[in-house]
């Protein structure tokens, strides 16, 4: 008994030990592994094509929203570079930029700039790659009735001012918020380029922090008004135009229809090695049609750009 | 020869009493360890928030408006506080009657069917998930109060239904127990009496009981004050003390699961989710203290 | 109202009662069961999941559940032991004894959010495990401790006096008789109380959202060098267990088929405890047997 018990406490000593080394060396950067040779030639690679293996551990930490997106593409890129282990988690957007601010995780996806959410020094450190655009539209229950909303009439809505669906041109139901948390960056995202507004949260108004909860509540409850990803959208709920433009991949590209946001890829100081082939991957052609699939917009297709601030060039 | 023999064995077994005595108490320093460093760690996060930040402990406990991105930011987590109460204290109102009852159905009415049936029944319950629970709250019980009652069905109430039937077991193990420990004599006497099983179970049993009946109460309240997603999924989440049980509130756990994800370690933002965490912790020890004064008075 | 008829109403009304957790019970386990029984199938159980295409599976979530499982075991069994055996055998009754058993008990009771955010903040960030199965494996472990070391000293006090005063008698130290003699004795109540509590283990969510993470890398089920990243025994990758698959499937999903898998999944959860349960109960007996049968 008492040798097993040693036994025991030996191996969780050394494993524990292991894991100091592993640990740190993940975090490092992505590039210790036995050859440490091949990593150099890589970084001026695209990614389709390597001539050198590339190998290593890459983690990406952040964005649920994004997650889905990163984990195909991150399958696809461990197909062509069997030696490479790209980890995806989620967490949420402050997590993602807390660990690659902190060194712990390779790279930290967000839905919002980092200047957004952390303070100037930190974020001035990060170095923003964006991967996608993702567009947000207004939903409601299908029974409200109402197909197109203004900003005027989404800004009465969300801060409380129009409680029944009549008054914007509906059935007589009264409007039963399905909002995202304060901290959300799709709430930011919808708040900033929808609404031109920040709102408060209104008594009585559902907050949930995740799409399928919103998707649901906004189905099943009657005069329900949500907002949700493109990916999102299905026939359970119904969605409305703002200000007379469709919510459609083309009038995002073409810059008509404003509510969307990049999703951001962030990694501390320039990349090298497998996360820089792997970020590179992730705007390449290989992965397009994930994107597209997904419910993003590829970067490549954006006719316009928008900085932090939200200025928009053609 | 058998001088050093037995010495030889007696140092042996000195040496043995005191591998023993060093393992055994490593093992205790660890969990102490454990323990302070806990609540170390969540302590210093939590304060921080009003040392390094400087929000006011006043307007952190008695403000009832939570903007924690709006300017100027307001950290009145009132509506959390009152939220995890009414919802812990709704669900142990509903679960009490319903757990006392099943443990003198197991004790005192049908042992053998209570063993069968009953007692497998209230295990399973404990076993499954709390993401289980959730999901069936979501899915069943939410859709459900929408249809009966006014409002969207999300809220104190539903939050309270699920939590109910997850406390259950935990009440109902503690209630049995003391149901079992009581003198056989006790009872037998009052039935010498004449009393019915009624007039016995309640002049009797259930007064000699009751500390022991209520550490399982609080027992099972504090186990709902710190369950997270189920309540997270069924609550609605808004930060407003609801004007009725079925408008969409919160509670501390409500609200950390919400937004630990989306915010940055160090922000004032992150800081008040810490800050509610200690609040939960300090909570826990309310609750434990409590159910010690009930021991010892169960005991005397 | 004669005291009879307050009698029988009474006791009808506890016997409804009683009835009314049987029907929630059944309720709950129907519900669950008829929605993911039908979609329960070998090849459910052993694929992987997908993101967005139907047809996914929870083979990796249902093996890091098992894997988290005995990780966590590893860990929390010995140190259990130890200290339940400190608690009953060595402790002198006092203020200290006094203390650490309210410790022991505030730790039981602690939220499991609160054990999360800590795993997060000292495992995850603080000793730089990341999420990963270890991080989860210590958070979990800080449940289930108070827990094993209240089951050890209620096997041990079920111990008779008899026998461990008998083999003290016999000149054995008192290391020797707890390991050689009290363990032994005390083994049905242990094992049975340690796989309870392991069914509990494997529903938990909370603390894992913080500490074991929400994804589950690629495994390669031919690589069993637990050092290697793709290695399904690396305890450092981060992983996905079931019950937190259900959280993230629910919220998050993309596949059409979401709810189907959310409910299969809940299905197989149920299924899995329902076996320890029964485990429990049939290890319970075994021994129970073995050790009356041998005296």
């Amino acid at each position: 008994m008492k040798k097993s018990l040693m036994l025991v406490m030996t191996i969780l000593l050394t494993v524990t030990l292991a894991a100091c080394g592993q640990g740190s060396n993940t975090n490092n950067t992505a590039s210790n592994t036995p050859d440490t040779s091949s990593n150099t030639g890589s970084t001026n690679n695209t990614a389709t094509e390597q001539t050198e293996e590339l190998s290593g551990s890459v983690l990406a930490v952040g964005s649920s929203a994004l997650q889905p997106l990163v984990d195909e593409a991150s399958k696809k890129f461990m197909d062509l570079n069997p030696k490479v282990s790209i980890q995806v988690q989620g967490g949420g957007s402050g997590t993602g930029l807390t660990q690659v601010s902190g060194g712990q995780a390779d790279i930290g996806n967000s839905d919002v700039f980092a200047e957004e959410k952390l303070e100037a020094g930190p974020a001035a450190e990060l170095v923003d790659h964006q991967v996608a655009v993702v567009a947000m539209a207004a939903v409601v229950n299908p029974e409200v009735g109402v197909d197109n909303l203004t900003k005027d009439q989404l800004v009465k809505i969300f801060s409380g001012e129009v409680k029944n669906w009549s008054e914007v041109g509906g059935a007589d139901q009264a409007i039963q918020i399905v909002n995202r948390p304060s901290s959300s960056g799709t709430r930011a995202t919808f708040e900033k380029y929808a609404l031109g507004t920040k709102t408060e949260d209104l008594e009585g108004s559902i907050q949930e922090d995740s799409s399928g909860t919103v998707k649901k509540l906004v189905a099943e409850t009657p005069g329900a008004i949500g907002y949700l990803a493109l990916s999102y959208l299905d026939d359970s709920v119904k969605t409305v135009k703002y200000e007379g433009v469709e919510a459609s991949i083309e009038n995002v590209t073409n810059g008509s229809y404003l509510v969307w946001a990049y999703e951001h890829m962030y990694t501390k100081g320039e990349p090298t090695g497998a996360v820089k082939a792997f970020l590179d991957f992730m705007v390449s052609e290989a992965v397009h049609e994930d994107i597209v699939e997904l419910g993003y917009i590829p970067i490549s297709e954006m006719q316009v750009t928008r900085d932090v601030d939200g200025n928009i060039t053609k | 020869m058998a001088r050093s023999n037995d010495s030889r064995r007696v140092k042996q077994h000195i040496i043995e009493e005191w591998t023993g005595k060093i393992l055994t108490s490593l093992c205790i320093v660890l969990l102490v360890v454990t323990i302070f460093s806990m609540v170390y760690f969540v302590a210093t996060k939590g304060l921080s928030s009003f040392f390094k930040n400087g929000i006011s402990l006043a307007e952190m406990l008695g403000g009832t408006s939570w903007k924690p991105e709006g300017n100027p930011p307001m950290f009145g987590a009132l509506p959390f506080i009152f939220g995890s109460f009414a919802t812990s204290m709704l669900a142990a109102v509903i679960s009490a009657p319903l757990s006392i009852c099943a443990a003198l159905f197991m004790v005192e009415i049908m042992p053998k069917l209570g063993k069968k049936v009953l007692q497998p029944a209230i295990e399973l319950l404990a076993g499954i998930p709390s993401v289980v629970y959730g999901f069936v709250g979501l899915s069943v019980i939410v859709p459900l109060y929408r249809d009966i009652f006014p409002g969207q069905g999300l809220g104190i109430l539903a939050g309270a239904s699920v939590l109910s039937v997850m406390i259950l077991p935990t009440m109902t193990s503690i209630a049995t127990d003391a149901l079992r420990a009581l003198p056989a004599g006790l009872k037998e006497g009052s039935y010498a009496l004449g009393a019915t099983r009624w007039q016995t179970l309640s002049r009797t049993v259930i007064p000699t009981t009751l500390p022991a009946l209520m550490t399982g109460v609080v027992l099972g309240m504090a186990r709902a004050f710190g369950e997270a997603l189920a309540v997270q999924m069924v609550i609605g989440n808004a930060p407003h003390i609801p004007n009725s049980l079925f408008q969409s509130t919160s509670t501390l756990t409500s609200v950390i699961t919400l937004s630990m994800g989306n915010t940055v370690m160090g922000s004032i933002q992150n800081n008040v989710l810490w800050t509610l965490a200690l609040i939960l912790l300090l909570m826990t020890f309310v609750f434990v203290f409590i159910v010690r004064w009930l021991e010892r008075r169960a005991i005397r | 109202m004669s005291a009879k008829t307050v009698d029988r109403i009474a006791t009808g009304v506890i016997i409804l009662f009683a009835g009314i957790i049987v029907l929630i019970m059944v309720g709950l386990l129907g519900f669950i069961l008829v929605r993911g029984l039908g979609h329960i199938s070998f090849d459910f159980l052993t694929s992987p999941p997908e993101t967005i295409r139907a047809g996914g599976g929870i083979g990796p979530q249902l093996f890091n559940s098992l894997f988290l499982l005995v990780l966590t075991l590893i860990i929390t069994v010995p140190l259990g032991l130890g200290a339940g055996i400190y608690m009953s055998q060595y402790a002198k009754p006092g203020k200290v004894t006094d203390s650490i058993r309210l410790i022991v008990e505030v730790l039981s009771s602690f939220p499991s959010i609160v054990v999360g955010l800590f795993g997060l903040l000292v495992f995850v960030n603080t000793f730089g495990f990341g999420f990963s199965l270890f991080s989860g494996a210590l958070a979990l472990t800080v449940f289930n401790l108070p827990l094993m070391v209240r089951i050890t000293e209620q096997g041990l006090a079920s111990v008779p006096q008899a026998q461990k005063e008998a083999s003290l008698a016999l000149g054995l130290s008192k290391w020797k008789t707890i390991r050689s003699v009290m363990l032994p004795i005390a083994l049905p109540v242990i094992l049975t109380g340690t796989i309870l509590a392991a069914g509990r283990v494997f529903g938990e969510a909370a603390a894992l959202l913080f500490t074991a993470g929400m994804s589950s890398p690629r495994l390669d089920f031919t690589d069993w060098n637990p050092f290697s990243p793709m290695s399904p025994l690396n305890p450092f990758r981060p992983a996905e267990t079931l019950a937190v698959h259900i959280w993230k499937v629910n919220s998050e999903g993309l596949a059409p088929d979401a709810p189907e898998i959310a409910a299969g999944a809940s299905a197989v959860l149920i299924l899995t405890v329902l076996l320890f349960n029964l485990l429990a109960r049939f290890v319970g007996r075994q021994l129970q047997k073995k050790f009356t049968a041998s005296r």
